[in-house]
């Protein structure tokens, strides 16, 4: 449910990024964060534990520029990751207009990156959207580690409509501003067509 | 109630000017409104003070994570948040069920008067709130977001050009 604000000339959209704990979500927010001009971005919020784990949410506001004399500002969330925080991440989906979800590579995590999908999936439905129409990107993060599943394998067990897929590693860099491009680019065709 | 909301210039400064009543009947710092989904919509008072961005999208998140405790015990809402510092205090309601009022406030205010002034302030608010969804019902989802429905994929590409 983006806010567009004709007063004010600018237009708000939320992309949460999803995915298994430990998977790079708070990374590729850092990595956004790190490398965005001080003009185009706010302040990164982290909510989370002493030990770093995300507990509540990431948040990073960020000025894409005009499209026809409206700002564009890009809202970032990341839920967290760990399974019991449930709770929180349905909270987080609310209002969402795109959802990158951040797979990890290690073969050790397949199982944890097909129950972080499924639950996108039901949580996605409890707030009213639909995985397969919402704009979305996929990544495969983790590219660099030697236990990293090939990427054909990955693709034919997470990706599941053809969405836009990337190879990211997070901590350099890799993939993370084309896998942000990807989704922008859908909320904003869908903001035209509706 | 999942519609977009669209606010267009008049409907901003009528919002603006009950905020700033509110502000000064309430004798607060800060009077703000965001949306649900953390989104700033208006404010007023000494803003510069604070990351307004920021506390949008802590407030929203207070609140959602405070929706989650209530229906949790069976409560269909919490409508007030108050959190009490050493100065400053924050008073925060939702208004119309889908935004947030925050009134930061010091010692030259009370409880008890904010929570008097919001009650007033919030009616104003909803009037407005309701006028601008059946104005969106009226007006039509195309027409609403124009600004949009002409953009092209080169408008698209220039965003992400450097």
């Amino acid at each position: 449910m983006s806010f567009i604000n004709y007063a004010a000339r600018e237009i708000n959209v939320k992309i949460v990024f999803y995915g298994p704990g430990l998977g790079g979500k708070t990374t590729n927010l850092q990595y956004i964060y790190e490398r965005s001009n001080p003009q185009q971005k706010g302040k990164l919020i982290s909510l989370a534990t002493e030990t770093d784990r995300t507990l509540f949410f990431d948040f990073l506001p960020l000025d894409l520029g005009a499209v026809r004399g409206f700002k564009t500002r890009f809202h970032l969330y990341t839920v967290p990751g760990q399974v019991f925080y449930d709770a929180s991440r349905k909270l987080i989906l609310k209002g969402v207009d795109g959802v990158v979800f951040v797979a990890d590579s290690q073969e050790a995590r397949m199982d944890a990156n097909v129950e972080s999908l499924r639950n996108l999936e039901e949580n996605l439905r409890e707030n009213g959207f639909d995985l397969k129409g919402i704009p979305y990107a996929l990544q495969f993060n983790k590219r660099d580690l030697p236990t990293a599943v090939p990427v054909d394998t990955m693709y034919r067990t997470l990706n599941f409509k053809g969405e836009p897929t990337f190879e990211a590693i997070a901590t350099q860099g890799m993939g993370v501003f084309e896998t942000l491009k990807a989704v922008a680019k859908q909320v904003l065709y869908e903001l035209r067509r509706r | 109630m999942n519609s977009n909301l669209v606010m267009y210039q008049e409907e901003f400064e009528r919002i603006s000017q009950l905020l700033n009543r509110l502000r000064l009947d309430a004798n607060a710092k800060i009077v703000f409104l965001v949306d649900k989904n953390g989104q700033q919509i208006a404010s007023a008072g000494e803003v510069q003070l604070v990351d307004t961005t920021s506390l949008a999208s802590l407030t929203a998140g207070n609140v959602a994570a405070t929706d989650g405790l209530a229906k949790l015990i069976g409560e269909k809402e919490f409508s007030i948040l108050f959190h009490e510092g050493r100065k400053d205090n924050i008073h925060i309601s939702i208004v119309g069920q889908r935004l947030i009022l925050v009134v930061i406030f010091d010692e030259r205010s009370s409880l008890g008067l904010v929570r008097l002034r919001v009650r007033k302030a919030s009616t104003g608010i909803e009037g407005v709130l309701k006028e601008m969804e059946s104005k969106a019902q009226e007006v039509g989802v195309a027409e609403a977001s124009s600004p949009f429905a002409e953009i092209t994929d080169e408008d698209i590409d220039a965003l992400f050009s450097e």
